[in-house]
């Protein structure tokens, strides 16, 4: 009661106009349908892929090579295991190379040679893919005269060091100095000090970037086109060519054939879930191991 | 220095005390000798600091490679057509006549009605989420707005065949042109695989990169920019119009622009929808090409020295536009985000 006598302006302050309260309630409105119209595709997408995939993956999808046009069945067995080749490729070149750059960046990279090679990173992740593709063919199609999984791992790789480089040098930058000074006072060399005290501390955070740059590179269509090219059989040499999941699904959808577009939904679902499964796998066990450490 | 003070007669234990003290550095410093190992240290040292040194080089050196390769590949095109080649609109590889001025159109208005479709609902959503959005539903809604960044290309490509286009083709095509067909811009026959089914896959794809640097740059607005607003009696929406959207300008823009860079670049989606057909088509029901896509499609199927060539050419024009536009856009970007933490500094 004493409130009301103490304030009784507030009962005297004008209403907000009636139109802006109207245009504020249309704002709001249309903001949140902004929101949900984004959110249509999503869940569309997510939807239809596993309505159409779920039907189509079987054991024999998973184990068998394609079939040629017209017989039913087969699978993308080679497709999967030709994914596997050329990623493995992609990380062995870029991982290290990518960390690399990284601690360069974060360690001794203090001038004008690391800010040239943080501007060359930024660009790189710019660079469209297909262009990637075709310098990786310009290198090493070109010079071995055949198309191939090394050259489709190099156009990955060429994908993957700029994230993992620039992830690499913030997870590290974070690391307080404090611990790098104790290692030096207790007279451990710089670079026994880098790799088992700054990398070891910053681990999860330069693995979630190389899960990221994996993820990314993982359904990387366009620069494998003209360098691993696809192939229908099994190939696990590195220097013929090799059938990817996603050239396969792009290959399978552009097709005329319902079999065949049946089959590129199932793999697009395979792919999907290859891709969250091994980022959640490394995400889960690389809190396990930080908990464990601490 | 102030040894003879310590040594007073009436403290006789401190006096061994300091001795101990001053004698056992002696030992201490011999013993830790061995574990220092300061000039065993120095040549693994120098060896790690230059294996780093040519890891970071050969980021360098990858970009050099491929302006290197580009350059050097597209050079027989370069000296048959010269400047003429982005000014003309003929592709003939049978009779090696290639000009790429329909490719970079297709790549320009895909890209521009992406842009157009993507920005509104993005600072949309961005808004949403940092200024209206409750508190615990903020975190989930992000999470799946990145979620669409996550999806490969070739996977919205297959999805856009399959069921974007057939709803555009019965029932948007159809509808547009009987509303808007007066415009010139939606004639002829609604197929459905047209520069406006590549626009909207694009658009699809670019709104989680443009609505996650808004929201960053939207994040770094200082709060008593709204506060403010308020305390004057703004409306919310008053209050993020002038007190934050106002603010964020620079930054959103940038946000835009690097939407944009990966719209150019965008090929496998694109390449399944828009209809592959090098021409320059007024209406959006029309087919069309973009520069990615004619690489994706004819790249490897090339035959003849100026075909290759005239086909890294396009990469080459590919790759500089899409340089200079990510560069802009960083720019932009550092600009506010780096103008904003100075701001709260002071």
């Amino acid at each position: 009661m004493p409130e009301n006598t103490t304030m009784p302006t507030l009962h005297h302050v004008p209403p907000i106009a009636l139109r802006r309260r109207i245009v504020d309630h249309m704002m709001t409105a249309a903001s949140v349908l902004t929101v949900l119209i984004v959110l249509a595709p999503l869940f569309a997408i997510f939807a239809y892929l596993v309505y159409r995939g779920i039907g189509s993956i079987n054991w024999a999808f998973l184990t068998q090579t394609p079939k040629p046009v017209g017989e039913a069945g087969g699978g993308m067995a080679n497709a999967i295991v030709g994914s596997g080749l050329i990623l493995a490729i992609a990380s062995l070149i870029g991982v290290p190379l990518g960390i690399g750059a990284g601690i360069y960046l974060a360690e001794f990279g203090r001038n004008r040679f690391g800010d040239a090679i943080r501007f060359t990173a930024d660009v790189l992740n710019g660079v469209p893919s297909i262009v990637v593709g075709i310098v990786a063919y310009a290198i090493v199609v070109l010079s071995e005269r055949h198309f191939s999984a090394l050259a489709g791992g190099v156009a990955l790789a060429i994908m993957m060091i700029p994230t993992i480089t620039r992830t690499t040098e913030e997870m590290l930058l974070l690391v307080p100095r404090a611990l790098r000074e104790a290692a030096y006072g207790l007279g451990i060399p710089r670079w026994r000090t880098t790799l088992s005290i700054t990398l070891r501390t910053a681990t999860s955070g330069v693995i979630t970037g190389v899960m990221l740059a994996f993820a990314r590179v993982a359904g990387e269509t366009a620069p494998l086109l003209f360098t691993a090219f696809g192939n229908q059989f099994w190939n696990l040499r590195i220097n013929q060519p090799t059938a990817a999941l996603p050239l396969q699904i792009f290959s399978y959808a552009i097709s005329p054939y319902d079999e065949w577009h049946r089959q590129a939904w199932a793999g697009a679902l395979v792919l999907i879930v290859l891709i969250v499964s091994a980022v959640a796998a490394v995400r889960i066990a690389v809190r396990r191991g930080t908990f464990g450490a601490a | 220095m102030a040894d003879p003070a310590l040594q007073r007669p009436d403290m006789p234990y401190s006096q061994p005390a300091e001795s101990k003290a001053v004698s056992g550095a002696g030992p201490v410093a011999v013993r830790s000798a061995p574990l220092l190992r300061s000039r065993g240290g120095e040549i693994p040292d120098r060896i790690f600091k230059l294996a780093m040194i040519l890891c970071g080089a050969a980021v360098l050196g990858t970009l050099v490679l491929i302006v290197y390769e580009l350059v050097l590949r597209s050079g027989p095109s370069w000296h048959a057509f010269g400047l003429k080649f982005f000014g003309a609109s003929e592709w003939d590889p049978v009779n090696e006549k290639f000009g790429a001025l329909p490719f970079i159109y297709g790549t320009l208005v895909s890209s521009l009605l992406a842009l157009l479709i993507a920005v509104p609902l993005s600072v949309g959503v961005a808004v949403f989420t940092t200024e209206m959005c409750p508190v615990p539903l903020r975190g989930p809604l992000s999470f799946f707005v990145e979620l669409l960044a996550a999806i490969p290309s070739v996977v919205y490509g297959l999805w856009a065949i399959f069921v974007l286009v057939p709803i555009l083709s019965n029932y948007v095509e159809p509808f547009l042109a009987r509303t808007l067909g007066w415009t010139g811009f939606f004639d002829g026959p609604p197929y459905g695989i047209s520069m406006l089914a590549a626009a909207i896959i694009l658009a699809i794809m670019i709104i989680p990169i443009i609505s996650s640097i808004t929201r960053e740059v939207l994040m770094v607005v200082p709060r008593h920019q709204r506060e403010a607003a308020l305390a004057l009696g703004a409306t919310r929406w008053e209050m993020i119009r002038v007190g934050v959207l106002r603010n964020a300008r620079a930054g959103i823009v940038g946000g835009i622009i690097l939407g944009l860079g990966r719209a150019l670049g965008e090929t496998m989606a694109v390449t399944m929808v828009i209809g592959n057909r090098p021409e320059i088509a007024k209406s959006l029901f029309a087919p069309g090409y973009t520069m990615a896509s004619v690489l994706a499609n004819e790249f490897s199927e090339a035959t003849g020295d100026v075909y290759l060539s005239a086909l890294i050419e396009i990469g080459l024009a590919l790759f500089l536009v899409t340089i200079v536009v990510n560069a802009l856009a960083r720019l932009l970007v550092w600009s506010v985000t780096r103008g904003q933490a100075v701001g709260t500094h002071a």
